[in-house]
């Protein structure tokens, strides 16, 4: 076990992965000699030249449209796409290509392909290095969708996802790279260094894919997040006193269903929090799946903290990201009803 | 307000005739056969600019190979050649009409642009990938994949070997060579960078194709494409098609005011050049040359496939509606199949009577393996693909919600 930051942790999967398996290629926007603007691949290009971790063009699809070609070839492919921001001119190859080759040529063709990108806000990122799109991707059958919240579901589920034979969208909350966040902006910044989620197994230990984390027990209500959020609805509980349980989904396709279930039977009630804009967002997808399964045993509606309907301010950042505050006020709401 | 310039004006390009026209192709420059020479395969793409402007050509008006491109293949290899054509022109009437009957939804047709992917086809190794779009199937004619496992495909049958999930001719088939064909347009042209780069990345020796056509060479991934093939030095030989019409939109439109298509590799700095693809000689011969290129390590070229789509681009479309019915007849580069078949009585090598002997058996042969497909079935009765098939495949293993989502569909 060692002490790392999400950064470390995510460069260290990679490290494990081409030692492993020759077949593991890197590549990226600022990827190579420089190790990634926000340093996940540092020394990997030292370490295993320049033909397995090398930098690419400007240009998202033809990252993603080359790396479903050398996934087809045989090679696993792990490619950043620098910010979710920018994955839009890879949708099409992503949608369209990558999701489908499985399906479209019965097993013929597949793509094992790990698209990672930094996501969510809370760096005054304005609209352009702020966004959070995971919705976009769990309505697409055929891709996995996971999104990690501290430094050792990051390495164990980037490992995971690197195995899988099936493309992944390995989603980073960029907030939390060197450190959890609670939401309390004005607080000093917390690391990971100390925190025991920053505590990462050496080697090559994987956290399976679709499996949530009980991140904090409760009786009374049961939270839903991932990534960020997690943090900040950890902090609502101590704040407000109510004794919620927060479930850490950490892969959003495939979701695990039974923990949610579970819980909320056990709870009977049900906060979602996401940073995402709320309409047709993930929330909406958690609060019909429990409210099928759920319903008799629910005891409130449920609520969900979500961004706004709005582009991601710059100024407005911390009346726009779902604070703690709101996430309490909900909590709070939830046991009046 | 007051401006002392003229009002603009958008400039929207118009092509040489619309239906009731008189076609006109006296612009269009061609070549003499054998006019334009071979350069080496590791030449430096600066210094044959000039090939991206004309059109690499073998055989000349009286059907004889002419020229630095001429003498590649035997006549043995010639005769097979002829046949591939002839068997895809056959195999196209026959499944453009089991359409109209209903037996499928959909089908593309390659009247006279049989000579491209039949030609390209034995310029490749086993092990190659090519990327087709939807109207290379000549590849696979060209390499043996099985007929019948073709209209098992059209027909979405029970044999189908897509278990009836892509549409009719979207085939795919590793162990031939031939990537599954998306669909979309251009999507694929970057892909083949992608496998060509993998190939390098492992030290392979194996190299592949993307294919584009015209209209589509306007998609970002065109220039995607064009950039990582550059930048990597992918061994990759990448082929625009260009057959003058994307559906109804005439070439002009995607080439905008670039002299030809090919031209466009010059700023990318990619070996760029035109060839006759009415020419099976000619397609043949430059199809081996960017390939030996390619697997040397020289680099991609860029390869313009000069042709004219002599039929709708599918069976949804009728093309008097925006293009002269004489149009086809016009085309200045001929019939592929006329021509290597004036080729080969030239040079006394077939007849035609030995012509018409192979069309008979070649329709015969067409027929008895339609008759075995339909007897598996086709989209409109027989054994069809179980429902069940549609949720497999989808990832590898089946996740709960789909488990349930079929016991849902009660499958």
């Amino acid at each position: 076990m060692a002490q790392m930051t999400m950064i470390e942790a995510i460069r260290e999967a990679h490290d494990v992965a081409m030692a492993a398996d020759d077949k593991v290629v890197v590549f990226g926007e600022d990827v190579g000699f420089f190790g990634g603007v926000f340093r996940c691949t540092a020394g990997l290009q030292e370490k295993y030249g320049k033909s397995r971790c090398f930098d690419a063009p400007i240009n998202e699809s033809g990252i993603v449209g080359t790396a479903i070609g050398m996934a087809a070839y045989g090679l696993k492919p792990v490619i950043e796409i620098q910010f979710a921001d920018y994955v839009y001119p890879a949708y099409d190859q992503i949608v369209s290509e990558a999701a489908r080759l499985r399906h479209r040529s019965n097993g013929d063709f597949t793509c094992p392909l790990v698209i990672r990108m930094p996501t969510g806000g809370g760096i005054f990122g304005g609209q352009t290095h702020s966004q959070s799109p995971e919705a976009i991707f769990t309505h697409v059958s055929g891709l996995k969708v996971v999104i990690p919240s501290n430094p050792r579901d990051a390495k164990g589920l980037l490992l995971a996802a690197i195995e899988d034979p099936d493309p992944v969208i390995f989603l980073e909350p960029k907030r939390l790279y060197n450190g959890p966040f609670d939401g309390h902006h004005d607080k000093p910044i917390e690391s990971w260094k100390k925190h025991p989620q920053g505590d990462v197994p050496e080697g090559n230990e994987i956290i399976p894919l679709g499996k949530a984390h009980i991140q904090r027990e409760g009786a009374d209500v049961t939270v839903l997040a991932y990534g960020t959020m997690v943090y900040v609805a950890e902090a609502a509980a101590e704040e407000t006193g109510v004794d919620a349980e927060v479930i850490d989904l950490r892969t959003l396709m495939p979701l695990d269903l039974e923990t949610i279930v579970e819980s909320v039977k056990k709870t009977g009630r049900c906060v979602i929090v996401h940073e995402a804009t709320r309409t047709s967002g993930f929330g909406a997808e958690l609060m019909s799946l429990v409210q099928e399964a759920c319903f008799y045993h629910l005891e409130a509606p449920m609520i969900r903290v979500t961004g706004w309907d709005t582009p991601y301010p710059h100024a407005q950042e911390w009346e726009y990201f779902p604070g703690p505050a709101r996430v309490g006020e909900a909590l709070r709401k939830v046991m009046e009803d | 307000m007051g401006s002392d310039t003229a009002p603009l004006s958008l400039n929207v390009p118009e092509p040489g005739c619309r239906p009731g026209d008189t076609p006109d192709f006296s612009d269009f420059e061609i070549p003499r056969a054998g006019e334009v020479g071979r350069p080496a395969v590791d030449v430096d793409p600066d210094s044959i600019r000039d090939m991206a402007f004309s059109i690499v050509r073998v055989l000349n008006k009286e059907g004889e190979a002419v020229g630095d491109w001429a003498g590649a293949l035997s006549v043995d290899e010639l005769r097979d050649g002829l046949r591939h054509m002839m068997t895809l022109r056959t195999f196209d009437a026959r499944m453009q009409i089991a359409q109209r009957q209903g037996k499928t939804s959909f089908y593309m047709q390659h009247l006279g642009e049989e000579a491209v992917s039949c030609a390209f086809a034995r310029a490749l190794q086993p092990g190659d990938m090519n990327f087709p779009t939807y109207r290379q199937a000549g590849l696979l004619i060209a390499s043996d994949y099985p007929m019948l496992t073709m209209m098992n495909q059209i027909y979405s049958n029970a044999e189908d070997p897509l278990a009836g999930r892509q549409l009719p001719i979207m085939y795919s088939s590793k162990a031939h060579g031939f990537f599954s064909i998306s669909g979309n347009l251009g999507t694929q042209f970057v892909q083949s960078v992608g496998w060509a780069m993998g190939s390098a990345i492992s030290g392979d020796t194996k190299i592949s194709t993307g294919w584009i056509g015209d209209g589509s060479t306007a998609e970002n991934d065109f220039h995607a494409a064009m950039v990582f093939a550059s930048t990597y030095k992918a061994p990759v030989v990448l082929n625009i098609v260009n057959n003058q019409w994307a559906i109804s939109t005439f070439q002009g439109i995607a080439r905008g005011g670039v002299g030809t298509f090919a031209a466009r590799g010059h700023g990318f700095g990619i070996a760029s050049l035109r060839v006759d693809g009415n020419d099976y000689l000619a397609v043949h011969a430059v199809a081996k040359w960017a390939a030996e290129r390619a697997r040397l390590g020289h680099g991609p070229t860029l390869i313009e496939h000069v042709t004219y789509r002599a039929g709708g681009h599918s069976t949804s479309d009728d093309p008097s509606a925006y293009r002269s019915k004489s149009e086809a007849a016009a085309w200045p580069l001929g019939d592929p199949i006329e021509r290597l078949k004036q080729h080969l009585i030239k040079i006394g090598e077939w007849s035609e009577d030995r012509h018409a002997q192979a069309e008979a058996e070649i329709l015969d042969t067409v027929i008895s393996v339609q008759k075995e497909a339909e007897a598996v079935g086709t989209l409109a009765g027989g054994k069809a693909p179980s429902p069940r098939d549609m949720f497999e495949g989808v990832y590898e293993t089946m996740p709960a919600h789909l488990i349930r989502q079929r016991q849902e569909a009660g499958f």
